[in-house]
């Protein structure tokens, strides 16, 4: 798996660093930051989930 | 297991895939009233209002993304009667039978009747391609409603450098789920960006504008739901799942779900919500492990503030910032942040984990 995070896009909701705080953080503007570009195997629901829950749509998840 | 689903914004979208990621391969239908492919509404206040986005860029997901779900998407299709019964859904005059039917209809916006004026309002992709068009004609505009949808069109109208004056009746500004809590701090930031407030009946009641948008709330879309036997109050009433009936769910801004805490059933008018309540009902329609009932989130953004709550809000008890972070403001239960998204994450983060324990 892979995550490609828009940074573009990201409005800073936070979602994704809430549900999945090992692989996502925010800079001071809230925008997304990666942290960890290919998760774990026991990583991909949570990456899945902050895809999900994402409301710009900012996080791709490539498999 | 045959799942049709009437309303297709997110809250619809987001339980199609949901349901696909989960394994569940049957057929999904999707029905929505409106004539345009799954669209995403919050950058309608925004950057579709404020010309940054061409309409098109709201979509919610690509054509190749829809397809690639296998889902039978009906546009510009109404639902007109539900038999529970008989698992039946009649749309566009035809029956079409379910094996679980989800509500995701949303609410309509209210539409105030000014006499010789046309009005504007704001809920749908065609409403914001009209209100855009007039927008750029117009050089002075009337905003009627003090919510966050009427904060998100004062501060695009500014933004695209028009007079704005922000009209209510209540004296006081709301946000969401905290209330009129971030009243004074939300006048003083429209006062600051040169809005014009008329807050109060006492107001001076003539203002001219060129164009007048209303965002003073909608109703849940259930008129069509009469007879069906459903419990209907103020939305579709549901059980701490979303279930509303054997075989019958509802999701979105038309569903009020049993808060299992206190056994109030709450409706909330936002994206977060919906996409929260999508994921939980796939869970449970595809056996996986139940979902913990989602703690409320709100998000807007005011004139480059961005505003954000978590929790749930007591309207007598006063917000009280952090010591060591004044743009952070608490209550026992809920966390607002002004203007500082990495700290109210963190805020957030502890909220959750002290209101919902695993």
């Amino acid at each position: 798996m892979r995550i490609i995070a828009d940074t573009g896009a990201c409005v800073g909701a936070g979602q994704c660093a809430l549900v999945a705080g090992t692989l996502f953080d925010q800079d001071d503007d809230g925008i997304v930051e990666l942290l960890e570009e290919h998760p774990g195997a026991a990583d991909e629901p949570a990456a899945r989930r902050a895809a999900s829950l994402c409301p710009a749509r900012a996080i791709t998840i490539e498999d | 297991m045959h799942v049709v689903v009437i309303g297709a914004s997110v809250a619809g979208v987001t339980l199609a895939e949901a349901l696909r990621a989960s394994g569940h391969s049957g057929p999904i239908t999707l029905v929505g009233a409106e004539p345009h492919a799954p669209y995403a509404r919050p950058p309608l206040s925004k950057q579709v209002l404020d010309g940054t986005w061409e309409p098109d860029r709201a979509a919610l997901r690509t054509a190749s993304e829809l397809q690639a779900l296998g889902v039978t998407l009906r546009t510009g299709a109404t639902a007109t009667s539900v038999a529970p019964l008989r698992h039946e859904v009649v749309v566009d005059g035809d029956p079409l039978g379910y094996d679980v039917l989800v509500l995701a209809t949303g609410v309509g916006p209210a539409r105030p009747v000014l006499p010789g004026r046309s009005v504007h309002v704001l809920r749908t992709l065609d409403d914001a391609v009209a209100l855009r068009a007039a927008w750029r004609r117009a050089t002075s505009v009337a905003v009627l409603g003090t919510g966050v949808l009427g904060s998100e069109l004062a501060s695009a109208a500014r933004k695209t450098g028009h007079d704005v004056t922000m009209i209510g009746r209540s004296g006081r500004l709301t946000f969401g789920t905290v209330g009129a809590l971030l009243s004074d701090r939300l006048a003083e930031l429209h006062r600051a960006n040169g809005v014009s407030l008329r807050l109060a009946p006492t107001d001076p009641s003539t203002v001219s504008a060129d164009l007048v948008v209303a965002a003073i709330g909608g109703r849940p879309r259930t008129d069509w739901l009469t007879g069906s036997g459903l419990t209907i109050d103020d939305g579709v009433v549901c059980d701490a799942t979303g279930q509303a009936a054997p075989d019958v769910f509802a999701i979105g801004d038309v569903a009020r779900w049993t808060d299992p805490s206190t056994g109030r059933a709450v409706r909330v008018e936002h994206q977060t919500n919906a996409i929260e309540q999508a994921l939980a009902v796939a869970a449970t329609l595809t056996g996986g492990p139940p979902q913990a009932a989602p703690t409320p989130f709100f998000w807007s953004e005011v004139h480059g503030v961005r505003i954000q709550a978590a929790g749930v809000f007591d309207a007598d008890v006063p917000l009280v910032a952090d010591d060591d972070e004044p743009r952070i403001l608490r209550q026992p239960a809920g966390v607002v942040g002004w203007g500082a998204p990495r700290a109210f994450r963190l805020a957030r983060a502890e909220l959750t984990a002290v209101t919902t324990p695993a």
